[in-house]
């Protein structure tokens, strides 16, 4: 079967082996992208838009991979990961590895410190699932899309609470980028801290697609 | 890191203009074998930093191959069509990897180490 026509259940399936982070760090809002929704964001991504097939995709605050992975199985052309932490790139390698992907690399850096011309129009599109910019880093999902922005050539996905939809909008207006919600989805955020009270929790979440067409 | 990689990768130190493209010290390097993708190889090229990356090519071939690469200085016209052209360049965009080793900054001189294959951007503040 060729890959790119992989049906969603076997895409989630594959990306249930991903291993996730070891022991999560607070300060970086470390929290894996649940196999399920990672599924949904890279087969529409791929299958409604044709973003994934032979482009070049960044994956910002990749963490072990899950969306890099999943991109490279749909038959990107190369995906690159960049995260802060040294401990989840890798696992992140570790799993590329062990799916025997071979066009993926790591770069270590902190999106929030590069300068705006760093890495400017150098990807086709990115996939990512950025901090919620809640707690301790308000306002770093902004950061990361301004990024993310500048780094695309096409078009960016990312998840952003929905609680915040309007901020957002006006940010992308002020930017000039098209946005569009593709979906609402509940995000299980599992208990993996040891604030959280509860066994999880439900948080609304938007995945967004901005483009600048 | 991959050639691809470093082709985009430049240096943000404080006062650094252009910091590209960054100068490759490589220790190890290894060949992977990563299937060719015409259609990619031959879209990729015209974004490329052409220059960089022969020069990148050199300065790594050197370490496994012990002479340079054989990529021409400036592309020819009518590359798309030469598959052993797009296959050269396929191999040295994905297949060649940097294991070990270290990128600097061709303006402040700053290094930024690579191992395991991942090059480390992140800035001590201490040094800068």
């Amino acid at each position: 079967m060729c890959l790119q026509d992989m049906k969603l259940k076997e895409l989630e399936g594959c990306l249930q082996q991903v291993d996730v982070f070891e022991s999560p760090k607070l300060l970086l809002e470390q929290y894996p992208t649940r196999p399920h929704i990672a599924a949904c964001m890279l087969y529409t991504i791929h299958n409604t838009f044709g973003d994934i097939e032979d482009k070049v995709i960044a994956d910002l605050g990749c963490g072990c991979g899950v969306l890099s992975i999943g991109a490279a199985m749909l038959g990107a052309g190369f995906c690159i990961g960049f995260d802060i932490d040294e401990d989840a790139l890798d696992t992140f390698r570790t799993n590329s590895e062990e799916f025997e992907l071979s066009n993926i690399d790591l770069v270590q850096c902190d999106i929030c410190s590069m300068a705006p011309t760093n890495l400017e129009k150098s990807v086709d599109t990115v996939i990512m699932n950025p901090p919620f910019g809640t707690k301790h880093n308000k306002g770093m999902d902004m950061k990361f899309l301004k990024t993310a922005l500048q780094m695309a050539r096409t078009s960016v996905y990312s998840l952003h609470k929905t609680s915040t939809r309007e901020h957002v909008q006006k940010k992308a207006a002020d930017w000039k980028v098209k946005m569009e919600v593709i979906a609402e989805l509940r995000y299980d955020l599992p208990a993996t801290y040891k604030f959280h009270k509860k066994k999880s929790v439900d948080i609304e979440v938007d995945f967004i697609r901005f483009s600048f067409d | 890191m991959k050639l691809l990689t470093h082709n985009m990768l430049r240096s943000h130190v404080s006062g650094v203009t252009r910091g590209f493209p960054l100068i490759i010290r490589a220790d190890e390097v290894k060949l992977n074998s990563v299937d060719f993708n015409r259609e990619f190889v031959a879209r990729m090229i015209p974004k490329l930093e052409w220059e960089a990356l022969v020069q990148s090519a050199e300065s790594v071939s050197i370490t496994y191959l012990g002479h340079g690469s054989d990529l021409p200085r400036e592309l020819a016209s009518g590359y798309e069509n030469d598959e052993e052209f797009l296959k050269k360049v396929h191999h040295v965009l994905l297949e060649v990897e940097v294991m070990e080793g270290a990128l600097q900054c061709p303006e402040s001189g700053t290094e930024f180490p690579i191992n395991r294959g991942i090059p480390n951007m992140l800035i001590n503040e201490e040094e800068s």
